[in-house]
C-alpha cells in the first residue's frame, strides 16, 4: 500500500512539473504549437489531480485498514479510534496534512482547469502558476515529509491513536474548512499574477479574482469559527481565543482577504487603486503560506503545531521565490496597472474604503508583529518575551473601534462625493438609536469609568447598535420604494431588493453577523470563573446560579475511560439542568483530556470543567465559568456566513421603475 | 463599660471589614496577576487558565502566586520573582520598559501614521486636477450635483 501511494505522489510530481514547464514553454512558441503544448500542459494538470487523489485515499484507505506498517498511521491512528476519526487522520499529523493541503490545491487547479473556455489566455497563465505551486508542495510530500514512509522497527499490534484534542467532532470539519481557505487564496494569486504578467487587457480578471476570492474567504471564515467553537468546547479553559501564534496565522490572510473584498470595488467601480488590489491579493497568499510556515517550522512555539522540522527551509525559500517573481513583474509591468486616482470630496465611498483598508491591514500588522515579536526579541536581545492575549486584547481594541465606526457610516456614503446633508439624514436616527443603548446600559449597571474593558464594552454594543440599525435602515429605505412601485408588502420587497443586489445586501448581512459577533465578543468583560474543591453535596455560588454536587461517574470504552462529575444547577431556588463534565484518558496514548459541559443561553454560558483530583485531599476539583453573550458569536458567524453566500449569488433582473420626468428609468436596488 | 463594649465592637467590625477588603483584593490581585503570567509546563496558556490536567507547573506557580499576595509583596515585586525563578517569558505580555516598549508603542505608531498617510494621500487625489474633457463635456460637481441627487432621491425615493 506504501508503494501504491508513493508512486502515486510520484506521478502527480512529475504531471505538475510538465503542466509548469509545458505551459511555460507554450507562450513562447508559436501559435499552433503552443496551443498543442498548452493544452497538454492543462490535461496533465487535471492528471495531476486524479494522481494526488489516489495518494490521499491510499492514505486514508491505510488508516481504515489499521495498516501500522506505515510510520504515519502508527503515529496518528489506532485500532479502536471511531470510524469518522480515521479520515482526521489524514490532516491530523505533518505529512498527512501536507498531502491534504496538495490535494485540495490540485482540486481547486482542476476546476480552473476544467473552466478554461471562460478565458483561455487568463486561465492558461493561472494554470501555470498553480502549477508552479504544486510543484513545491509535490516535492515537499516526495522528499522532505512523506506520508508513507514506512515504520522502522518491529511490527506493532496497534498504533498511538488520534490526538485527543483532534478527537471531537468539529475536528472533522475545522482544518479542512481553513485548508480550503488557505490553499484558496492560491488561486487568486494565480489570476492577479497572471493577469500582471500578461498585461491582460480590460478589469475582467478583477471580477474573476473577486468572486475566487469570496469563496475563499468564506471557507477561512468558516474554517476559523469551527476553531473557535471548538477551543471553547473541548480545550475546557473558558475561552474561544487564545492568541497562540497558530490562531494568529489563521486570522492573517483573513484580514487583508477583507482588505481586498473591499478595495477590489474601487477598482470595478472607480478603476482605482490596482497595484494596492494586486499587492493585497500577494499579501495574502504569502500571509497563508506564511502562517503555514509558522505552524510547521517550530519557529513560534504553540500548542497547535505540528513537530518541528526542516520543512520549515522549503517555506522560506519558496516564498522568497514567490516575493521575487512578484516584485519581477511588478516592476517590469507596474505601467499596466496605473490608474486615474482623483477624488471630488473627502467625505465619499472612496475615502471611507481607503481608511477601512488602512484599518485592516492596520489589524494584520499588529497581530503579526506581535506573533513575531518572539522572534524579534531572541534576535535582538538574546532571549524570547511572551507575547500573550493581554497584548493583543489591548493593542487590537483601537483598529477594531474604528473599523466598526466605518462599518456604520461607510455604506452610507456614496460614490464620489457626499452631500453632509444626506448623511445627516441617514446617520441621526442610527445615532439616537446607539446613544440610546449605551445610556441603557449605564443605567442597567455597565459602568465604563470603572475599568478599561467595561469602557470598550460599551464602546462596543454602542457601534454594533449603529451598525445594526443602519443595516435596517437601508433595507427599509429601500424595500420602501419597492413596495410603492409594485404594491408588494414591506418584507416581500425587502427579499427582492435583496435579489436585485446580492452583492451590496448580502455584504450588509455580513456586516450585521459581524456587528453580532462584536456583541458577544464584548460579553467577555463580564466573565466570572470560580474554582473549588467539591465533594458530593458540596455547593458552589456564581452569578446568579447555585451549583451543586449530586455525584461522581465512570465509564469505560475501548478507546478511553472517562469519569464525569454530575451537577445540578438551580437559579432563583429551581433546578434548570444538570451538568456533566468530564475527564477523559485516551487508552491508546494514554493522554489525559478534559471535557467541559455547557448550559447555554442567549444571556450566558455557565461552563463547567472537571479538573481532576487533588492530590492531597483526594477531593475532584471544578471550574465554572459564567461567560456573557458567547452565543451571539456563533449566530454572528452563521449569519455572516449566510450574507457571503447570498453575495455570490447572482442578480435577479433589476426592476425598471417609470418616472414622468426627464430622468431616465432608475433600476432599483442597483449598484452598491 | 459601655463605652468600652461599643469601642471593642468598633474595632472588631473595623477588622472584619479590613480582612474582607484585603482578602477580596487579594482574590482580585490574584485574578490580576494570574492573567499577566504563563504557565510554564508548555502549554503556552495563561497561568490561570492552565486545565492541563496533571500540568506539573502550574499549581506550583499558583501557590508561588498566593504566597506573594499573603506575604503583601508589590505587584512588581511579585512578578520579578516570578521573571528571576523561570525567565522572562514567564510574563504574558512584554513589559513597558526597554526593548518591550518597542512591542507596545509600534502598532499604534502605524496606525497613526496609517491614518496621517491615508488622510494625506485622500487629500492630495482630491487635489488633483480635472482631467481634460472632450467635446466640452463638462464634468457635474458640487450644487449641480447635489441638485440632480436629489432629483434622482425624491423620485425614486432612493
Amino acid at each position: 500500500m506504501a508503494h501504491i501511494g508513493s508512486f502515486a505522489l510520484l506521478l502527480a510530481l512529475g504531471l505538475s512539473s510538465y503542466c509548469f514547464l509545458a505551459g511555460l514553454a507554450s507562450f513562447f512558441l508559436r501559435d499552433d504549437l503552443g496551443e498543442r503544448i498548452g493544452e497538454s500542459s492543462r490535461r496533465a494538470g487535471i492528471a495531476a489531480f486524479f494522481a494526488v487523489t489516489v495518494g490521499a485515499l491510499t492514505l486514508v484507505t491505510a488508516a481504515f485498514s489499521n495498516n501500522f506498517a506505515i510510520e504515519y498511521v502508527r503515529e496518528h491512528s489506532n485500532i479502536a479510534l471511531p470510524l469518522p476519526y480515521k479520515f482526521a487522520v489524514l490532516w491530523s499529523g505533518q505529512e498527512g496534512s501536507l498531502l491534504f493541503w496538495a490535494w485540495i490545491l490540485s482540486t481547486y487547479a482542476l476546476v480552473l482547469r476544467l473552466r478554461h473556455r471562460t478565458d483561455i489566455r487568463l486561465f492558461a497563465h493561472a494554470s501555470v502558476i498553480l502549477a508552479a505551486v504544486q510543484t513545491f508542495f509535490f516535492l515537499i510530500v516526495v522528499f522532505a515529509a512523506p506520508p508513507f514512509a514506512v515504520a522502522s522497527g518491529p511490527m506493532v499490534a496497534d498504533g498511538n491513536g488520534l490526538n485527543p484534542l483532534l478527537q471531537y467532532p468539529e475536528m472533522v470539519a475545522h482544518p479542512p474548512m481553513l485548508y480550503l481557505g488557505y490553499v484558496g487564496f492560491t488561486v487568486p494569486f494565480a489570476f492577479a499574477l497572471g493577469a500582471l504578467i500578461m498585461r491582460y487587457p480590460g478589469e475582467k480578471w478583477i471580477h474573476i479574482t473577486r468572486r475566487w476570492t469570496m469563496v475563499t474567504w468564506c471557507f477561512l471564515s468558516i474554517g476559523v469559527s469551527l476553531g473557535a467553537h471548538w477551543a471553547y468546547n473541548v480545550l475546557g479553559w473558558g475561552g474561544y481565543w487564545g492568541w497562540d501564534p497558530v490562531e494568529n496565522a489563521s486570522i492573517l490572510p483573513w484580514f487583508t482577504g477583507t482588505a481586498f473584498l473591499h478595495s477590489v470595488m474601487m477598482q470595478e467601480k472607480r478603476g482605482m487603486l490596482k497595484i494596492w488590489n494586486v499587492w493585497l491579493i500577494f499579501s495574502t497568499f504569502l500571509l497563508s503560506i506564511l502562517g503555514t510556515f509558522l505552524t510547521r517550522s517550530g519557529v513560534v512555539s504553540s500548542v497547535h503545531a505540528f513537530a518541528q522540522s526542516s520543512i520549515g527551509t522549503w517555506f522560506v525559500i519558496f516564498m522568497a521565490v514567490i516575493l521575487t517573481v512578484c516584485l519581477f513583474f511588478f516592476v517590469k509591468n507596474r505601467s499596466h496597472l496605473q490608474s486615474e486616482h482623483k477624488l471630488e470630496s473627502l467625505v465619499s465611498r472612496e475615502s471611507s474604503f481607503l481608511f477601512n483598508n488602512l484599518l485592516f491591514v492596520a489589524l494584520c500588522f499588529t497581530v503579526l508583529w506581535g506573533t513575531l515579536f518572539p522572534v524579534l526579541s531572541d534576535w535582538i536581545q538574546g532571549h524570547k518575551v511572551t507575547v500573550g492575549p493581554p497584548f493583543f486584547n489591548k493593542v487590537a481594541v483601537p483598529s477594531t473601534m474604528l473599523l466598526l465606526m466605518l462599518t456604520a457610516l461607510g455604506p452610507l456614503l456614496p460614490w464620489r462625493s457626499a452631500s453632509l446633508d444626506a448623511v445627516k439624514r441617514n446617520f441621526l436616527w442610527p445615532s439616537v438609536g446607539a446613544l440610546l443603548v449605551a445610556v441603557v446600559l449605564v443605567i442597567g449597571g455597565v459602568r465604563p469609568w470603572q475599568d478599561q474593558s467595561y469602557f470598550y464594552a460599551l464602546m462596543t454594543w454602542a457601534l454594533a447598535t449603529l451598525v445594526t440599525l443602519t443595516v435596517a435602515f437601508e433595507f427599509v429605505r429601500g424595500g420602501r420604494v419597492i413596495a410603492s412601485k409594485t404594491g408588494q408588502n414591506m418584507l416581500a420587497a425587502m427579499v427582492q431588493l435583496t435579489r436585485r443586489n446580492t452583492r451590496r445586501y448580502g455584504g450588509y448581512i455580513v456586516h450585521f453577523g459581524i456587528a453580532l459577533l462584536l456583541i458577544g465578543v464584548a460579553g467577555a468583560a463580564f466573565n466570572q470563573e470560580k474554582e473549588q474543591e467539591m465533594g458530593n453535596g458540596d455547593h458552589m455560588q456564581i452569578g446568579t446560579y447555585d451549583v451543586v454536587c449530586r455525584s461522581y461517574t465512570q465509564d469505560d470504552n475501548p478507546n478511553y475511560a472517562s469519569e464525569s462529575a454530575i451537577l445540578d444547577v438551580y437559579q432563583n431556588g429551581k433546578q434548570i439542568d444538570t451538568l456533566y463534565p468530564a475527564r477523559l484518558v485516551f487508552k491508546a496514548s494514554n493522554q489525559p483530556n478534559t471535557r467541559p459541559y455547557l448550559h447555554s443561553t442567549l444571556k450566558e454560558d455557565l461552563y463547567s470543567v472537571y479538573e481532576g483530583q487533588n492530590e492531597q485531599t483526594g477531593k475532584p476539583i471544578l471550574k465554572i465559568h459564567v461567560n456573557p453573550l458567547v452565543n451571539w458569536i456563533w449566530i454572528g458567524v452563521i449569519i455572516v456566513i449566510l450574507g457571503t453566500v447570498l453575495a455570490m449569488i447572482p442578480n435577479a433582473l433589476p426592476v425598471r421603475v417609470a418616472v414622468a420626468a426627464a430622468v431616465e428609468a432608475v433600476p432599483v436596488g442597483a449598484g452598491d | 463599660m459601655k463605652t468600652t463594649l461599643k469601642r471593642v465592637v468598633q474595632i472588631a467590625v473595623l477588622s472584619l471589614s479590613v480582612a474582607l477588603l484585603l482578602g477580596a483584593q487579594g482574590d482580585a490581585r490574584f485574578q490580576t496577576l494570574g492573567h499577566r503570567l504563563m504557565c510554564k509546563c508548555g502549554c503556552n496558556q495563561i497561568l490561570l487558565e492552565c486545565n492541563h490536567v496533571g500540568c506539573t507547573m502550574s499549581d506550583g506557580m499558583r501557590n508561588e502566586l498566593s504566597a506573594g499576595i499573603e506575604r503583601g509583596d508589590s505587584d512588581s515585586l511579585v512578578m520579578q520573582a516570578f521573571v528571576q525563578k523561570y525567565g522572562p517569558t514567564v510574563e504574558a505580555a512584554p513589559t513597558s520598559e526597554g526593548f518591550g516598549k518597542v512591542a507596545w508603542i509600534t502598532p499604534y505608531v502605524v496606525l497613526i501614521l496609517g491614518i496621517v498617510m491615508v488622510w494625506a494621500l485622500v487629500r492630495a487625489w482630491r487635489n488633483r486636477p480635472e482631467p481634460a474633457f472632450a467635446d466640452g463635456v463638462r464634468p457635474i460637481r458640487g450644487a449641480d450635483l447635489d441638485h440632480f441627487r436629489e432629483q434622482v432621491r425624491s423620485e425614486t425615493e432612493l
